[in-house]
């Protein structure tokens, strides 16, 4: 099938973050367009979380602006991206622990649920009724990700496998229109990590998500991605199609190295 | 045989009111990950309130209904103890996000020193009385069984049914609520709540002022107990071997670790102290605390912490 790229839908401006003396972002600018899935690559430290970061309101960047459907915003903290529509999953498992599959998967529903907290506390009727709807778009993530049998488990027994796909499970609750991915790979075995393209392509495919990701493995990185973009040492070295960014000679020295 | 069963009733009366106490510690726990020592100011804080407004409100407005006064002190407790968590989360909280656990722990102890201070300040330092009509007299049970029957103070009674009752709304209101469910998922992780759009100010003002609640009930039932003065800000003391005995993860836990040292420090008092020289009742909670730190750190009910490696 092939996919309808739409317009920009997120524009990042000249952004620069530095962490006292240590610059993890210069002058960064790109931009993702609708249903596209946008790579962020680049070795570590190179300050491919820090920009999903800023994206996602944790840091605020000491310059430049980053845009969402046209508007712009300067000061975001992540509550605020979230109401917008944005999702992230997290390079370092960020799961509730101690509570079920379906329980993890439900919090992410909490901005759809329209009754007040209140109401909630007490499941007065209009809240059960919010609830049990609720309840039905969780299930169908459940079978999306096929994790039917886990439900009741509490997350922190899963294997690592298993729990990355409830954070995406999490992230894709909250039915986003950009989905922030920070290496949904990293520590998987090969099978997993077909199981996971075949989720991110899937959700692209079905939901029409935008995906921004950051992924170590190029493998998979070059054959899922529409753009990617490279970063290194908080600088973009590299911005375009995959064949493009891998003739690429600034990209090849910082993945290879030079001699001197 | 009939004294022994008397001694573990009152043992159990006391244990409900540490339970209580140690509810307040469970709570905030639970849901922000925060240990929160000033449980016990906010014992003593809600306590006073609710005895000076139960003595004022008549005064302002010439209600003299005793029923009508106490319900109205109470509602007033109970909005000053809401105005406190809205205070401290603003005022400390908010400034914290993300923050190591002993860092808001500090935060907590500060609060402590100021609620206790302010409490003082603004209700009065003398002894006061609280008054709900809880009835005093004795009742007998089991007379048939045992000779003079087993002495139980209704008091007691009432106050145990009450914290009952609590317990049992919060598991639910908890366990299957999405507000519960929101503020289990802040426990976990603060930065993954806020990444779904969980709103953490809001969050932490419910948990704080359920805990303000809870704090009033216990401060309203040991005052009329004993009356309202400062050793009520040390009773929640006794409620820190509680939860580590119950685990700090646990509303069951926080009320079964309540009763069981409220049984074990009567009935070692009474049975040991002869032999030990008395005084039991003071150090009893802290030693089994202390044993059970060294074999179960987590406590009866408490999640057990495996970290992968």
């Amino acid at each position: 099938m092939a996919k309808k790229i739409g317009e920009v839908i997120l524009e990042v401006k000249n952004i620069s973050l530095a962490f006292g003396g240590v610059k993890a972002l210069t002058d960064i600018s790109f931009d993702v367009r609708e249903h596209e899935i946008r790579s962020i690559i680049g070795p570590n430290g190179a300050g491919k979380s820090s920009m999903l970061n800023c994206i996602n309101g944790v840091y605020q960047p000491q310059q430049g602006s980053i845009s969402f459907k046209g508007q712009t915003f300067k000061h975001m903290n992540s509550r605020q991206v979230a109401e917008m529509g944005v999702a992230r999953t997290f390079q370092n498992l960020a799961l509730f622990k101690g509570m079920s599959v379906l329980d993890n998967i439900m919090t992410g529903r909490n901005l759809h649920m329209k009754c007040n907290l209140l109401l909630q506390a007490l499941r007065w009727g209009p809240a059960e009724r919010e609830e049990i709807a609720q309840r039905e778009k969780v299930e169908r993530i459940i079978d999306f990700l096929e994790i039917q049998a886990y439900r009741k488990t509490p997350v922190g027994r899963l294997p690592y496998g298993l729990q990355k796909r409830v954070d995406l499970g999490r992230a894709l609750a909250m039915e986003p229109k950009v989905l922030l991915l920070d290496e949904p790979m990293a520590g998987m075995n090969v099978e997993e990590k077909q199981d996971m393209c075949r989720f991110i392509l899937d959700v692209n495919d079905e939901f029409g998500t935008t995906i921004v990701l950051i992924e170590h493995d190029m493998g998979v990185v070059m054959d899922i991605s529409d753009r990617v973009v490279v970063l290194d040492y908080g600088k973009k070295i590299g911005d375009g199609e995959p064949d493009a960014v891998r003739q690429n000679e600034d990209v090849i020295r910082a993945y290879l190295g030079t001699s001197h | 045989m009939g004294f022994l069963i008397e001694t573990i009733f009152g043992g159990l009366m006391t244990g409900m009111l540490y339970s209580l106490i140690a509810l307040g510690f469970v709570l905030i726990y639970k849901a922000s990950g925060v240990f929160n020592f000033a449980q016990g100011a906010m014992v003593l804080f809600a306590a006073l309130a609710m005895a000076r407004f139960a003595e004022w409100i008549p005064q302002w407005t010439g209600i003299s209904n005793p029923i009508a006064a106490n319900v109205l002190g109470f509602a007033a407790a109970f909005a000053v103890m809401i105005a406190v968590a809205w205070l401290i989360e603003r005022l400390a909280l908010s400034k914290l996000v993300n923050q190591e656990g002993i860092t808001l722990l500090m935060a907590t102890l500060g609060i402590t020193y100021f609620l206790e201070g302010a409490g003082q300040m603004l209700f009065g330092s003398d002894i006061y009385k609280i008054d709900v009509g809880m009835p005093k007299d004795p009742i007998f049970l089991f007379e048939k069984a045992f000779e003079g029957g087993v002495l139980v103070n209704k008091e007691d009674l009432y106050a145990a049914l009450i914290a009952a009752a609590m317990v049992a709304l919060l598991a639910l209101f908890f366990q299957k609520t999405a507000t519960g469910r929101a503020l289990r998922a802040v426990a976990d992780d603060h930065q993954a709540a806020q990444s779904i759009g969980i709103p953490l100010s809001t969050i932490w003002v419910i948990v704080w002022s359920v805990a303000g609640f809870v704090a009033l009930v216990a401060g309203i039932i040991w005052g009329s107990k004993l009356g309202v003065q400062f050793s009520l800000s040390l009773v929640a003391l006794k409620a820190l071997p509680v939860v580590i005995l119950g685990g700090l993860t646990s509303v069951p836990g926080a009320i079964i670790g309540g009763l069981l040292i409220g049984v074990g420090e009567k009935v070692s008092e009474v049975y040991l102290g002869p032999l030990l020289g008395g005084g039991i009742e003071i150090w009893f909670a802290y030693v089994l605390a202390l044993m059970f730190l060294l074999v179960r750190p987590q406590g009866l009910f408490g999640e057990k912490i495996i970290d992968r490696v």
